[in-house]
C-alpha cells in the first residue's frame, strides 16, 4: 500500500464497492501455501506459525495446505518437511539446489515464481521477516498480483476471498485489504503475530520435489560472507516466554536495571517502549511494539508504559499482561489483565525480591 | 555516476488523529514530512556521489504539494528533483506505484543518463510495506539489495558493488553487478544539513513536474486504482478489550505486600508457570 | 564564492515577518525570509483570533482561500470565582456579515497559508534555519545575518527582526535587553478535539459561526492573567496565561492553573469528552508601551512581538504584528525608491509611521494597565468573588425581600474592601484605561 487507504466505509462506485469477478485463467488457482524459511539448517518459527493460520484458511476453503521449502541439503530439507507436516501441512513442495544455500533474491524469486506458475496456489503467505519481505515484493511484482504486508489477521470472506487485516496510519487504525481479480492472494505476517500451532508428532503428508534448472554462473549476486548475530539473546526477545518492559515512567536510564533484574529473576527477557530507544536508553532491537518487536509471551510485565496503540499492538498477543503505572487512567489498563497503580521504580525491586524468595524457598523444599 | 533516490512525502504519523466518532483520519493540518526512512537513502546517495562524483536525482510520486519534499531534498544537497504527478496515479497500491516509478526512472535515465544505482528507503511510515523498492527493481531488472546497512565497495569500471545487508539472524555481505537497487536500512547514517548555498539554490530550483505522458507512461491502466490489484475494503478502529484490568490495591500498602499479591495472582492465572520457573531457576 | 546580497532579510515567518516579507516582495525588493521552524507555523501555538482588518490591508481577498476556522458571532466575558462565573455575552446576527471582522484560526495552518502568499509574491523562504546573530560592519551597522548553517553569512541592506517575543537575535546582537519576568506572560494552551456536531450543539452554533470566551478572576489565583476558550471548526483552543513574575513568586505552574480552569464547573461541561492533542506553552510580551525595546537602528528594524507590540487588554497581538511588519516594510520600500540608505536616521520614519497608526496609539493608551494590575491583585481575586456573591444573593429566591438583599450586598462590598478601596480601584482602572 503506497497510498494510505481511503477512509471507510468506502463510497459506492469506488473500487471497494466493485464486484469480485475473477478472470477465467485464475479459476484453477487452488490451495493455501505457506513459504517456510529454511536457512543455516533451521526452520524459521514464523513459517510454522503461519501453518497454524494457513490450516484454518485451508479448512474454511476446503482445500489443501502446502508448505514451500527452498534451500540446499537433502537431509535438512527432509527434516524441515517433517516439521511442516507435524505443524499442519498436507503437502510440502521442496526445491533443493546448491545455489539456494544462502538466501539471495534472484534465485529465490525465480524458484518461487516458477512454483506459483506451475502449481497455482490461491493464497500465498510469507513471514514479514527481512527475507520474506524481500522475496514477497519481487514475486508479487513478477506475477503481477496483490500483496498485503504485515497482516495481523487473516480470514476468508463469503466469496472465498482472503481478507487481510493490517494496521495503518501508525497503528491507530486497522484496514482490511482484498486482492480482487488476480491470484495468488499474497500476504506477509510478522513473527509472533499468529500463535504457534501445537505440534502433532507423527503426522505426515506428501512431499513434492520440484526440480529447477539453476546455474551459479548465471547468478550475478554472490554471498561473500555471513556474519551471524553475536548477541543471540537479542534475537530471542520475540520468543521469550516472559518479558519485562519499561517505559518513560521509569524516569531515568538507571532505573532500567530494575526491569533487567526482574527479567533475570524470572528467566525472561526485557525490552521497552519506543521513547527509550529514541532517548538512547536501550538499543533499538529491544523496542517492543508496532515499529519494534511483536511479542507473544506467557507473561508480560509493563512498568511505566502508558500503553499507546503502537505499543499495544506489539504485546496484545501475550497470555497475561501486568501493568504498573502511577496513573489510574493510563490506557494500558484498558488491555492489561492485571493492573497496579503504583510507582514502578519501587514495585519492581519488591517483585524481584518476592519471586527470588519464593523460588529459593521452593528449591529448598524441593 | 548517476544516482536516483525515490522519496515519498508522508503525513507525520506522530501527529495524525483519528476522528473519535467516524473513525476516519483527520488529515487537515497534519504536517507532511519526507518519509524518515528515505533520508537514510538520500544521505547514502549523497555520500556515494561525494566519493565518486556524479549527480543525485530525487524522484517522488505524489500530489503537487509533494514538490516541498523534493525541494527539501535539494536543500540537503541533491542535484535535481522530479515530481511525478497525475490524476491517473491516484489510489495506487504498491504494484501500481512501482510501475509508475519504474517508468519514471527509465525516463530519467533517458534524459540525464542511466542510473547506476537507484535508492529507496526501507519502507514508508504510511504504506509501511517495504514492497515498492523490490517492485521497482524487478520491473527494471536491477539487482536487488534490500536492508543494506553499508556500502562496502563500488567499482564503476568493473560495474560492481559490494554491500552488507541485514539478513535473518545475521549480516550478509553481498557483491553484485550494477545497475542495482538498494533499499537502505535505518540508523545507518545521519542526514546532513545543507549549507546556505544549498538551501538558497533549492529555494529557487525548478522542479521537473511530469505527468504520466511526460514520464513516457502510455499504459495508464497499469496505474492508480485500475492498476492496483489490492483494494481497501474497510478501515476501522481496533476494538477495545471488553474488560478493564483487574486492580491489585496498592494504595497505602507496603510494596512487599503488593508484590506478594501480584506474584500470587500471576501464579493463579498461570498455574504451570511456577513449576517452569523452578525448573529454570534450578538450571535445567 | 561571492556572497549573494539581498535587499532585505526578514527573520521569522510569523504574522509580523510574513506581513513584512510580503510587502517587501510586492514592493519589488529582493527578499530572503528565514524561519527556524520546519515550516512556517510549526513553532506556533495553535488556536488564536484573527482580526480581519490588518490582514485585509495585506491580502484584500484573503477570505477566498485562507484556512479560517469560524467567524466570531458571540463574545463571552466571564468573571470567575472558584465555582461560578458572572458573565456578559454579546451575540449578534450582525456578525454573520459578508466580510466578518474576527475569525478563529489554527496558527500552524494559517501561517503556512500566509507564507505561501509571501512566496508567490517572490520572496525566498528558508526553513529549518535559525538566525544566530546579526552581522555588523566596523561602524556597527547591520549588514546581514549569520545562521546555524555552514556556508557563510548572508548579506542584506536591512534586516527586519520579526523573531517573536524572545528576541534572542536582537539580544545577542546587543540591540536590546533580556526579557524581564515582569513584562512577559506565560500562556499554556491545549487543543481539544470534539466531533463537529457535538461542538456546534454545545455552543449553539450553525455554519461557520463561532464563540469566544475570555475569562478572568480567581482562576489565576490573584495573579495578572486571563484564560480563554475559542471554538474552532472541530476543536477548542483552551488556555490560560499569567505574568511570569507572578507565577514565579506564587510558585504556581501554568499547567496546574490550566488544569484547574478545565475542571471549573463552568468550563468542564464545555470540553467534556474531548480528546486533547496538542499542548503548547508560549510567552506573550505584555509589558505594554513602557516595556518596548528600541525598534530601529542602523540597518535594522523590529516588528511584532519582538517589539513588544501586544495589547493585553484587548488581547490583540497578531494584528499589531501584521501592521507593524507591513509598516516597517513600507518604510523600507519607500526608502529604496528614494534611493536612501537604511540607516538609523532614515529608518526613524518607521517609528513615525507607527505612531500615526493605531498600533502605537493603542499601546500608549494602555501604558499603565500592566502596572495597575500587577500592583493591585485584588482586582482579579476579590472582585470576582464579590460579584459572584452579589449575583447569587440577587438571584436566589428565598423569602427575603429585595431591599434587604441589596443592603446586604452593599454591606459586604464595603466590608471586604472599604469604600476608599472601592473608589480607589475604580479610579486606578479608569486612569489606566484613559
Ligand atoms: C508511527 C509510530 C510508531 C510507533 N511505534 C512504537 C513502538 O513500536 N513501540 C512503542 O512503545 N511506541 C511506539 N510509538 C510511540 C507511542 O505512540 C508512544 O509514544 C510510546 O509508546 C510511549 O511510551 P511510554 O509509554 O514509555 O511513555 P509515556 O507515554 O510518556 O508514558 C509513561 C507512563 O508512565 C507512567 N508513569 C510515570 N511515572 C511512573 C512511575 N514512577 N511508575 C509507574 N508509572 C509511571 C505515566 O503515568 C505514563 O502512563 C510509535 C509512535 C508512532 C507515531
Ligand atoms: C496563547 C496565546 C494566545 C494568543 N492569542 C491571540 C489572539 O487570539 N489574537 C491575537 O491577535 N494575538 C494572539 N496572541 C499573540 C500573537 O500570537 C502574537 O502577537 C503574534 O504571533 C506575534 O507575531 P510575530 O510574527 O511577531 O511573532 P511569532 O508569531 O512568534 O513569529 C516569530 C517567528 O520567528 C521565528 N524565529 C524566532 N527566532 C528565530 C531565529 N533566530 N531565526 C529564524 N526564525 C526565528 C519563530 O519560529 C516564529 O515562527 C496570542 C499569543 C499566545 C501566546
Ligand atoms: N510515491 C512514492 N514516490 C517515491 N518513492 C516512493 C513512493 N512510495 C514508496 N516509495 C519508495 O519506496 C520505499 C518503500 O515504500 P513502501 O513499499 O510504501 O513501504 C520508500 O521508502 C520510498 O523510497
Amino acid at each position: 500500500m503506497t497510498t494510505p487507504p481511503k477512509p471507510a466505509p468506502a463510497a459506492a462506485g469506488s473500487r471497494a464497492g466493485m464486484k469480485k469477478e475473477l478472470p477465467e485463467r485464475f479459476k484453477s488457482y487452488q490451495h493455501v501455501w505457506v513459504f517456510i524459511e529454511y536457512e543455516h539448517g533451521e526452520v524459521h518459527p514464523v513459517g510454522l506459525e503461519l501453518l497454524g493460520e494457513g490450516r484454518k484458511l485451508a479448512d474454511k476453503l476446503g482445500v489443501e495446505l502446502a508448505g514451500v521449502l527452498v534451500g540446499a541439503g537433502r537431509e535438512g530439507l527432509r527434516q524441515a518437511a517433517v516439521e511442516a507436516w507435524e505443524h499442519g501441512a498436507d503437502l510440502v513442495y521442496v526445491v533443493d539446489h546448491p545455489t539456494l544455500e544462502h538466501y539471495r533474491n534472484d534465485p529465490y524469486s525465480q524458484v518461487l515464481t516458477e512454483l506459483v506458475n506451475t502449481y497455482k496456489p490461491e493464497v500465498l503467505l510469507l513471514g514479514a521477516t527481512v527475507l520474506g519481505r524481500d522475496l514477497a515484493g519481487s514475486v508479487a511484482t513478477t506475477v503481477l498480483t496483490g500483496l498485503t504486508a504485515d497482516c495481523t489477521e487473516l480470514a476468508i470472506d463469503d466469496d472465498r476471498c482472503l481478507a487481510a487485516t493490517r494496521p495503518t496510519f501508525g497503528g491507530s487504525l486497522l484496514c482490511t485489504i482484498f486482492t480482487l481479480n488476480t491470484r495468488p492472494q499474497m500476504a506477509t505476517i510478522r513473527p509472533r503475530v499468529m500463535a504457534m500451532p501445537p505440534r502433532q508428532p507423527g503426522r505426515t503428508g506428501r512431499l513434492i520435489e520440484h526440480k529447477v534448472a539453476l546455474h551459479e554462473a548465471d547468478i550475478v549476486t554472490k554471498v561473500l560472507r555471513f556474519v551471524a548475530d553475536r548477541d543471540s539473546s537479542k534475537a530471542q526477545l520475540a520468543y521469550a516466554d516472559i518479558v519485562v518492559a519499561g517505559g518513560l515512567g521509569l524516569r531515568s536510564p538507571e532505573n532500567l536495571q530494575h526491569v533487567r533484574a526482574l527479567a533475570s529473576a524470572l528467566g525472561g527477557d526485557w525490552g521497552g517502549s519506543r521513547p527509550l530507544v529514541q532517548k538512547g536508553w536501550m538499543p533499538a532491537d529491544r523496542q517492543i511494539g508496532q515499529t519494534g518487536k511483536t511479542i507473544r509471551p506467557k507473561l508480560y510485565i509493563a512498568a511505566g508504559i502508558s500503553g499507546a496503540i503502537q505499543h499495544r499492538v506489539g504485546v496484545e498477543g501475550a497470555d497475561l499482561i501486568i501493568a504498573i503505572n502511577t496513573d489510574p487512567h493510563a490506557p494500558i489498563f484498558d488491555f492489561a489483565h492485571l493492573g497496579i497503580v503504583a510507582d514502578a521504580v519501587e514495585l519492581l525491586p519488591a517483585l524481584t525480591e518476592a519471586f527470588r524468595k519464593r523460588l529459593s524457598v521452593n528449591r529448598l523444599a524441593g | 555516476m548517476h544516482i536516483v533516490v525515490c522519496i515519498k512525502q508522508v503525513p507525520d504519523s506522530a501527529q495524525i488523529r483519528v476522528h473519535p466518532v467516524t473513525n476516519t483520519i483527520m488529515r487537515q493540518g497534519v504536517p507532511t514530512i519526507i518519509n524518515p526512512y528515505d533520508l537514510f537513502a538520500l544521505e547514502e546517495a549523497l555520500r556515494l556521489r561525494d566519493k565518486v562524483g556524479g549527480e543525485v536525482t530525487v524522484l517522488t510520486m505524489g500530489p503537487p504539494m509533494a514538490e516541498d519534499a523534493l525541494r527539501k531534498a535539494l536543500g540537503i544537497g541533491a542535484n535535481r528533483g522530479v515530481l511525478l504527478t497525475d490524476r491517473f496515479f491516484a489510489g495506487s497500491d504498491t504494484l501500481a506505484t512501482s510501475f509508475a516509478l519504474a517508468q519514471a526512472v527509465r525516463k530519467i535515465g533517458e534524459t540525464w543518463g542511466a542510473p547506476e544505482v537507484v535508492f529507496t528507503g526501507k519502507q514508508t511510515i504510511d504504506g509501511d510495506t517495504a514492497q515498492v523498492g523490490p517492485g521497482i527493481a524487478r520491473r527494471l531488472g536491477l539487482n536487488q539489495l534490500t536492508y543494506v546497512a553499508a556500502i562496502n565497495a563500488i567499482d564503476l569500471e568493473a560495474g560492481t558493488i559490494a554491500v552488507a545487508r541485514r539478513a535473518e539472524g545475521g549480516v550478509q555481505e553481498l557483491s553484485t553487478k550494477l545497475p542495482a537497487l538498494i533499499t537502505m536500512l535505518e540508523g545507518t547514517n545521519e542526514i546532513r544539513r545543507g549549507t546556505v548555498p544549498d538551501v538558497l539554490r533549492a529555494a529557487r530550483a525548478k522542479i521537473e513536474v511530469w505527468n504520466a505522458a511526460a514520464a513516457g507512461i502510455t499504459e495508464v491502466g497499469m496505474c492508480g486504482l485500475r492498476g492496483s490489484p489490492t483494494v481497501v475494503k474497510r478501515v476501522f478502529a481496533p476494538t477495545p478489550r471488553a474488560a478493564k484490568a483487574e486492580q491489585v490495591e496498592a494504595k497505602d500498602r507496603p510494596y512487599e505486600a503488593v508484590a506478594e499479591d501480584v506474584m500470587e495472582r500471576i501464579f493463579a492465572a498461570q498455574p504451570a508457570m511456577e513449576a517452569e520457573l523452578m525448573r529454570t531457576a534450578a538450571g535445567y | 564564492m561571492a556572497q549573494e546580497r539581498f535587499d532585505a532579510i526578514v527573520v521569522g515567518a510569523g504574522p509580523a515577518g510574513n506581513a513584512a516579507a510580503l510587502t517587501l516582495a510586492k514592493g519589488g525588493l529582493k527578499v530572503l525570509q528565514i524561519e527556524r521552524g520546519e515550516y512556517p507555523g510549526a513553532k506556533n501555538v495553535q488556536g488564536a483570533i484573527l482580526y480581519a482588518d490588518a490582514l485585509e490591508k495585506l491580502i484584500p481577498d484573503f477570505r477566498d482561500d485562507a484556512p479560517l476556522e469560524r467567524h466570531v458571532i458571540e463574545q463571552r466575558i466571564w468573571m470567575m470565582d472558584d465555582t461560578s462565573h458572572t458573565g456578559m455575552h454579546y451575540r449578534s446576527d450582525d456578525f454573520n456579515e459578508e466580510r466578518p471582522n474576527r475569525y478563529t484560526i489554527l496558527r500552524s495552518q494559517f501561517d503556512r497559508w500566509f507564507s505561501s502568499k509571501v512566496r508567490e509574491a517572490g520572496a525566498i523562504l528558508l526553513c529549518e534555519t535559525t538566525v544566530t546573530e546579526l552581522l555588523k560592519d566596523s561602524r556597527d551597522r547591520v549588514i546581514g545575518v549569520l545562521t546555524d548553517r555552514h556556508g557563510g553569512p548572508i548579506l542584506a541592506d536591512v534586516v527586519v527582526l520579526s523573531e517573536g517575543v524572545n528576541g534572542l537575535v536582537g539580544q545577542r546582537s546587543g540591540l536590546r535587553d533580556e526579557l524581564k519576568p515582569k513584562t512577559v506572560a506565560l500562556a499554556v494552551k491545549e487543543t481539544h478535539f470534539l466531533p463537529q456536531e457535538v461542538l456546534e450543539n454545545r455552543f449553539n452554533l450553525t455554519g461557520d459561526a463561532g464563540v469566544v470566551i475570555e475569562a478572568m478572576g480567581t482562576i489565576t489565583q490573584g495573579m495578572t492573567g486571563t484564560a480563554f476558550l475559542y471554538t474552532n471548526r472541530e476543536s477548542l483552543s483552551v488556555g490560560i496565561g499569567c505574568m511570569v513574575a507572578d507565577l514565579a513568586a506564587a510558585g504556581v505552574t501554568p499547567y496546574s492553573l490550566l488544569d484547574r480552569f478545565k475542571r471549573h464547573p463552568s468550563i468542564a461541561p464545555l470540553i467534556a469528552g474531548s480528546e486533547v492533542k496538542e499542548y503548547a506553552a508560549h510567552l506573550i510580551p505584555e509589558g505594554g508601551y513602557n516595556a518596548m525595546p528600541e525598534i530601529f537602528g542602523d540597518g535594522w528594524v523590529v516588528a511584532g512581538d519582538a517589539a513588544h507590540l501586544v495589547n493585553s487588554v484587548h488581547r490583540e497581538g497578531s494584528n499589531l504584528a501584521m501592521t507593524s511588519g507591513r509598516i516597517a516594510a513600507e518604510t523600507i520600500v519607500w526608502l529604496k525608491r528614494r534611493r536612501e540608505p537604511c540607516t538609523k536616521e532614515y529608518l526613524a520614519e518607521y517609528h513615525r509611521r507607527l505612531e500615526a497608526s493605531f498600533v502605537l496609539k493603542d499601546m500608549k493608551k494602555y501604558r499603565k494597565i500592566p502596572d495597575v494590575l500587577h500592583n493591585n491583585p485584588q482586582l482579579l481575586s476579590l472582585y470576582p468573588r464579590l460579584l459572584s456573591n452579589a449575583a447569587q444573593a440577587f438571584f436566589r429566591v428565598d423569602g427575603q425581600d429585595k431591599k434587604t438583599k441589596e443592603t446586604q450586598i452593599l454591606k459586604s462590598l464595603r466590608k471586604q474592601r472599604g469604600i476608599g478601596g472601592l473608589i480607589g480601584d475604580a479610579m486606578k482602572m479608569a486612569r489606566a484605561w484613559r
